[in-house]
């Protein structure tokens, strides 16, 4: 256990700033590991990793276990899609079989808020939230602050969050680190995809997407699930588009340079014009990059490894 | 014989220290310095309280259906462990309180029981299924005090007039659980700041607002006795007062935990804080507290809903609503409302013992001579901490397990019979 971060990570909530920056310094020396004709070393040699998803997740899964294999630590994943209960199990006794396995870390995706912390409260397992409910994501608010970090400061940047935040973990846990960091952070989206209280969290509300984009540095423009449409929220996508959707014609007239993020995956034509995504501005591909580096220092930091090492550990030899 | 005590009756407008003589289940005297029959048990009440029975509108039992999480015994047993000699219980059992037969069981399982008297409340549609009515003139004739599809809201607001009309052929009230479902659908908390932090479908007030709403808009058309349960929200809260004063037949319940709590308790995702409807927020506890001094709000009910253990460890989107209430009502009422100086100890009587008993109709709930000797002697002074191991109930969700509240019950009577003393242990506990 890194006394670092502590046994988990959960949410950016709980942590503080110093400790946001602890894991984006040493993602830093891990982004090259990716770039290399051989992409592995041995920091994790031995470790045992479970990645426990209980949603259907393709990037954010892919992404774990490339970050845990180029460690070198030995991983199994169980997928259980769309179920909250693998097998009639609950989850604590799902945890607790395998922690009986000798596992040394579990990374959760679930539906249910809070879901990981309940996991988290019930083993000695280390436990990496990625992704629970309508609560936080933090690996991805991570590579989301280090890709913004990668192109400008992060300190004083405008950033505005686009879409259903009212469904995101992506944009809390975004709004957590970015205020945590010193940005200014705003919301944009119809009103009824907009948590109550956002206001009071410091996050200033743009009734329009014109407004946002001539305030902002930076958009994070949010996926818009088709089963909104279902429940009512918004009346179809096609206004969606119309009304709130990123396009060229509407990024042509900001007054600077916006940087585009999009967690993916993109409905392209629904809340982002394919010419925005694939155009000069898009870091869309950096921030899966970025992914990989984020993941490899948060297992790397839970796992007990100082961050002052992590250059050294990276280049061989055991620990 | 229960000698020296405070007792206070506010059907009777009695405050005093006196005695209190039982002869033959009944009230024989209350008055000063009274003479001690023969052979006559004697409890020495001086510095306590003597109060009619406490007086629960709205509790679940569970059974028939879920005996493993509580049973009409124990139910009973918790009831007067807490000061509770009358209790009603709801019908959202399985299968559902909606026929004479149901009725008679529970009077039957009560009877056997022989702790607090328990009155069952029938459902208002057959199957709580919101569509036809339940024959309320058989119900009551089996012992059934009132109706509510509680658990649920009465589904539409034909079925709400209609059944408000025919219940008044019994003089019976409809109780309703106010919720609108459709804003309400995948909620677990309150709507506000901590569920938005917590990643929590929200309930907002205005799911309580509308059917509250409805609801007084026809108890005024039809003039039957609408009785709200669990109101929890500030604008609730004020419909009720207005309604009141234009003379509407509509009284209303709130819970200690909604007077006591706010949704900072569903922090760190605690399962034994969710119910519905959800604690509030800070502005709605103080409407609330405000509504029961004024009388606004009549009386106090503890919406015991036991739950098992494993359903409340779970997930908090998956845990079940309820939580516990029957041994912890008194100390915290005491607590958080009478030692603040916001409710009298006359003014809890009232709302625990008296209003309840005359919103339904049930005997008791006063100690004038001739009344069942219904009553509740307890210590308001008496510290004590929430150890959930300790109860009677066999559940043990509650959210003020650990706390340290004041207020116990020394002796509960029903019928003149001691049923509980301070010390008695639940067996094989």
């Amino acid at each position: 256990m890194s006394p670092a971060l502590g046994k988990d990570l959960l949410g950016l909530e709980s942590l503080a700033a110093d400790d946001i920056r602890l894991i984006l310094d040493t993602a830093e020396p891990f982004k090259e590991i990716s770039e290399r004709a051989i992409k592995k070393v041995p920091v994790l040699r031995g470790k045992t990793i479970v990645n426990l998803f209980f949603e259907p997740s393709t990037r954010t899964r892919i992404s774990f276990e490339f970050a845990e294999k180029r460690l070198s630590a030995d991983t199994v994943n169980v997928a259980s899609p769309g179920s909250s209960v693998l097998k009639g199990e609950t989850l604590v006794d799902t945890a607790r079989n395998l922690e009986a396995m000798r596992i040394d870390m579990v990374v959760i995706r679930h539906g249910s808020s809070g879901a990981a912390k309940f996991l988290a409260d019930r083993i000695q397992s280390n436990v990496i939230n990625a992704g629970d409910g309508k609560h936080e994501h933090p690996t991805q608010g991570l590579l989301d602050l280090l890709t913004i970090r990668d192109r400008r400061p992060i300190e004083g940047a405008k950033v505005c969050v686009v879409g259903d935040v009212l469904h995101s973990r992506v944009a809390r846990s975004n709004i957590w680190g970015l205020l945590k960091l010193g940005a200014r952070v705003a919301a944009c989206g119809p009103r009824s995809l907009l948590p109550l209280g956002i206001g009071e969290l410091g996050v200033r509300v743009f009734r329009r997407i014109e407004e946002a984009i001539e305030w902002a540095d930076v958009l994070n423009v949010l996926r818009l699930q088709l089963e909104r449409m279902q429940a009512g929220y918004v009346p179809s996508l096609r206004e969606y588009y119309r009304v709130f959707g990123v396009t060229l014609e509407r990024l042509a007239r900001a007054p600077r340079e916006l940087l585009i993020l999009h967690p993916g995956p993109m409905n392209r034509g629904v809340e982002i014009d394919s010419r925005v995504a694939d155009g000069p501005h898009s870091v869309i591909l950096d921030q899966v990059t970025n992914g990989v580096a984020v993941r490899m220092a948060a297992l790397y930091l839970l796992a007990g490894g100082r961050p002052e090492l992590a250059e050294a550990a990276k280049g061989g030899g055991d620990r | 014989m229960i000698r020296g005590g405070r007792v206070i009756d506010p059907a009777a407008e009695r405050d005093a220290i006196a005695d209190l003589l039982i002869m033959d289940g009944s009230v024989a005297a209350v008055g000063p310095s009274l003479g001690t029959p023969d052979g006559a048990e004697v409890l020495d009440a001086s510095g306590l309280v003597v109060a009619p029975g406490f007086v629960d509108l709205h509790v679940h039992l569970r059974e028939p259906g879920r005996e493993d999480v509580e049973t009409i015994a124990t139910g009973a047993r918790a009831a007067v462990a807490g000061g509770f000699t009358s209790v009603c219980a709801m019908p959202n059992t399985d299968p559902v309180t909606d026929n004479q037969a149901a009725v008679g069981f529970i009077v039957s399982q009560a009877q056997r029981a022989g702790a607090a008297r328990v009155y069952p409340i029938a459902a208002v549609s057959l199957g709580q299924q919101g569509e036809r009515l339940a024959e309320f003139g058989e119900l009551v004739s089996a012992g059934a005090v009132a109706v509510s599809d509680d658990g649920r809201p009465v589904a539409t607001a034909h079925l709400m007039r209609t059944a408000l009309e025919y219940a008044m052929t019994f003089g019976i009230p409809v109780i309703d659980h106010c919720e609108e479902s459709t804003l309400s659908a995948g909620g677990a908390m309150h709507e506000g700041l901590t569920a938005t932090r917590l990643g929590l479908k929200g309930i907002p007030r205005a799911a309580e607002d509308v059917i509250v709403a409805r609801d007084i808009a026809l108890a005024e058309l039809t003039g039957g006795h609408l009785h709200l349960a669990h109101i929890s929200t500030a604008g609730a809260a004020r419909m009720i007062r207005e309604a009141k004063a234009r003379g509407v037949q509509v009284t209303a319940e709130v819970t200690p935990h909604h007077l006591a709590l706010t949704d900072a308790c569903c922090e760190e995702y605690n399962t034994n804080a969710k119910m519905n409807p959800p604690l509030r927020e800070r502005g709605d506890v103080d409407a609330v507290r405000a509504a029961l001094a004024d009388g606004t709000i009549d009386c106090i009910a503890t919406d015991h809903a036991p739950h098992h253990y494993d359903a409340k460890e779970a997930e908090f989107d998956d845990a079940p609503f309820g939580v516990i209430g029957l041994e912890t009502a008194l100390g915290v009422v005491v607590s958080e409302l009478v030692d603040t100086g916001q409710l009298s100890l006359p003014e809890l009587v009232r709302r625990l013992s008296t209003r309840p008993a005359e919103v339904a109709h049930l005997p008791g709930g006063t100690l004038v001579p001739g009344a069942p000797a219904d009553v509740v002697v307890f210590d308001p002074a008496a510290a004590w901490v929430v150890d959930p191991s300790a109860f009677f109930s066999k559940s043990r969700n509650t959210p003020f397990a650990g706390r340290a509240l004041r207020g116990r019950v020394r002796w509960t009577l029903v019928g003149g019979a001691v049923v509980h003393r301070a010390g008695d242990a639940r067996r094989g506990a």
